[in-house]
């Protein structure tokens, strides 16, 4: 399958490659553009590839209709605190899991794997009761906690696990020699040789948490709280129609950001995702 | 795994070795005692929120689901197995499992059958398939409700995809009202958005299958179908049976297309399993009931998991 093709079989590949990709990029490209165009020219036909009158009046409306820049912040900040909480807490774990020998081990690592088989959704109606008796509906801490420390961060810690045990042992066996302890074992020598694994599991948090839908909409009430997510769906007129050139703003800038890193780092985005453990 | 496999690793001989001299006292605080202690902690954070966050709703959901629980009302009363009977007569069911059969299956199939051949295509020797590798994995990195928005307004009765299909002279129906287009839309969006990730999982395992296999096949005059059925496939038999598992575990979980997309409609017929207990507990207020089809859903996942687990030795050519 590797070898060379003729050049008519090269061109009839480019030709299918292309067309495949259309579905993939267009939709991305007919959004940020159309978010640029006057109303009236988001419907036109044939529609114009670039806009031939930039508006930016949406991009101001976004802004005025709600509090999309504290929502922008809630989205970032709630990422970010989640990412770095789920590497701490599923490194630390399949450290312990792949690298440590102590009693329970096994048994705890099964307890730890039953979340990988619970979906999120299974488990809302109680985690809403839960946080409820606590008073904590309408606050962030469900959206961070869940994730960070629930079923989401264990599919971190199985990643992790799996990484630390292709690690060779002689690295950290010389360095406890040396009279390092575990945890100066685990932070100076392990860690920094994890950093392809870490790497992708702050990928998938990221987008997890940047992406979660339904337990926003279940915990919060107020749009001053809401998520990107949740807030890209409230720009709707009267009657309850979307209104799309304000909808076609707000959800080019909540994609663009997180576009932008990735084509700057596809490479490590892509090999980072497809070298951690998971290659079956 | 050497590390896991023995559990007795932690009893480590500490018995002096013939002929060595017994140490004159063992100091308490052993390296092995430092293990246990480290790590326990190193566990810890992970372990308190798998049962705060994973075990104790999971036993909760299963007691609630044995009660009647009108939030609204105020009323939380046991009744044992009255929910699950009406489970079995609820007249929407039959539909609701039916749309996410249809939508699971579809997915599946559409997104490993894409992901698939994606892979073999950008596996070729040709330039430029990583400036196409990027293209076809960007929508994962897209924001899930923004992609889904901007396909609602593509798939409108006058957006994009029909006016492309006018384009070629066809006259596109309105995709997200009708009753059989509304869930074949929701598919494709979801495959489109997500199969880059698949797709990469493809390319990484192609690339570990050697060359000299197909080198050996094509001498023997093997056609590049077969060579495919009989090398690529059994070789990456794996991956397949992973991204499987994944992608049906995911399926399940659909919701936020659902709500953005179709609302569940046309009548109900984009009502997936998750979509419905969110209508049932959080829009009707019915914690009881919706805590019954969180049951159905767990144990629908449940099942899948062990079946597909199970089959790994009929079907999967080989493992590590």
């Amino acid at each position: 399958m590797n070898s060379r093709l003729s050049l008519r079989a090269r061109l009839t590949l480019y030709g299918v490659i292309c067309l495949l990709a259309v579905p993939f990029v267009f939709p991305t490209w007919w959004m940020i553009t159309s978010s640029f165009k006057p109303v009236a020219d988001i419907f036109a036909f044939p529609p114009s590839l670039i806009p031939t009158e930039w508006s930016f009046s949406a991009y101001r409306r976004v802004f005025e209709l709600q509090p999309f820049a504290r929502q922008y912040f809630n989205s970032a900040y709630i990422a970010a605190v989640v990412t770095i909480g789920t590497l701490a807490v599923s490194a630390l774990a399949g450290y312990a899991f792949a690298r440590i020998r102590f009693r329970g081990q096994q048994f705890l690592f099964l307890v730890v794997l039953v979340g990988l088989l619970i979906p999120s959704e299974v488990t809302i109606v109680p985690l809403f009761q839960l946080f409820n008796s606590l008073g904590l509906v309408d606050t962030h801490w469900p959206l961070i906690l869940v994730p960070m420390l629930g079923a989401p961060s264990v599919l971190a810690t199985f990643i992790m696990r799996q990484f630390f045990i292709t690690l060779p042992a002689e690295l950290e066996e010389a360095a406890r020699v040396d009279g390092l302890g575990r945890l100066a074992t685990f932070w100076r020598i392990a860690l920094p040789l994890a950093r392809p694994a870490l790497g992708a599991v702050a990928i998938f948090t990221f987008l997890h948490s940047w992406n979660l839908y339904l337990e926003p909409i279940v915990f919060l009430s107020s749009p001053e709280k809401f998520t990107l997510p949740q807030a890209l769906t409230q720009f709707v007129d009267a009657y309850g129609g979307p209104m799309w050139d304000v909808q076609l703003s707000a959800a080019s800038m909540t994609a663009l950001p997180v576009l932008v890193v990735f084509v700057l780092a596809q490479r490590q985005f892509i090999e980072g995702l497809a070298h951690t453990g998971l290659k079956g | 795994m050497p590390v896991l496999t023995d559990n007795a690793a932690g009893r480590v001989d500490t018995r002096p070795a013939p002929g060595e001299t017994p140490p004159q006292r063992r100091a308490w605080w052993t390296s092995r005692r430092r293990d246990q202690l480290a790590g326990l902690l190193f566990v810890t954070p992970q372990l308190i929120g798998t049962a705060l966050f994973v075990l104790l709703p999971l036993g909760l959901v299963v007691w609630y689901s044995l009660h009647e629980w009108n939030v609204l009302a105020d009323t939380f009363d046991f009744v044992g197995t009255d929910n699950y009977r009406k489970l079995v007569d609820d007249p929407n069911l039959p539909s609701v499992l039916r749309s996410t059969a249809y939508f699971s299956v579809g997915l599946v199939v559409l997104n490993l059958g894409l992901a698939l051949l994606l892979a073999v295509l950008l596996n070729q020797k040709l330039r430029g398939t990583v400036v196409f590798r990027t293209l076809f994995f960007s929508p994962v990195v897209v924001s899930l409700v923004a992609w889904t928005i901007v396909w609602g307004f593509l798939l409108q009765d006058n957006g994009g995809v029909n006016g492309v299909a006018g384009m070629v002279g066809a006259d596109g129906p309105n995709w997200l009202r009708g009753e059989w287009t509304a869930m074949l839309s929701v598919i494709v969006v979801q495959v489109v958005k997500n199969v880059g990730l698949n797709m990469v999982l493809f390319l990484a395992a192609l690339q570990g299958v050697p060359a000299e296999l197909y080198e050996a096949a094509t001498v023997e005059g093997a056609s590049r179908w077969t060579q495919f059925r009989r090398i690529t496939v059994p070789l990456i038999s794996p991956t397949i049976l992973l991204t499987s598992i994944i992608t049906v575990a995911g399926a399940l979980q659909v919701f936020a297309q659902i709500a953005v997309l179709t609302q569940g409609g046309p009548g109900t017929s984009t009502t997936v399993l998750v979509y419905y207990l969110y209508q049932q507990a959080f829009q009707f207020h019915q914690f009881g009931y919706g805590s019954t089809l969180s049951v159905l859903l767990f144990a629908i996942v449940l099942t899948l998991t062990v079946v597909q687990w199970r089959m790994r030795r009929r079907w999967v050519f080989h493992e590590q």
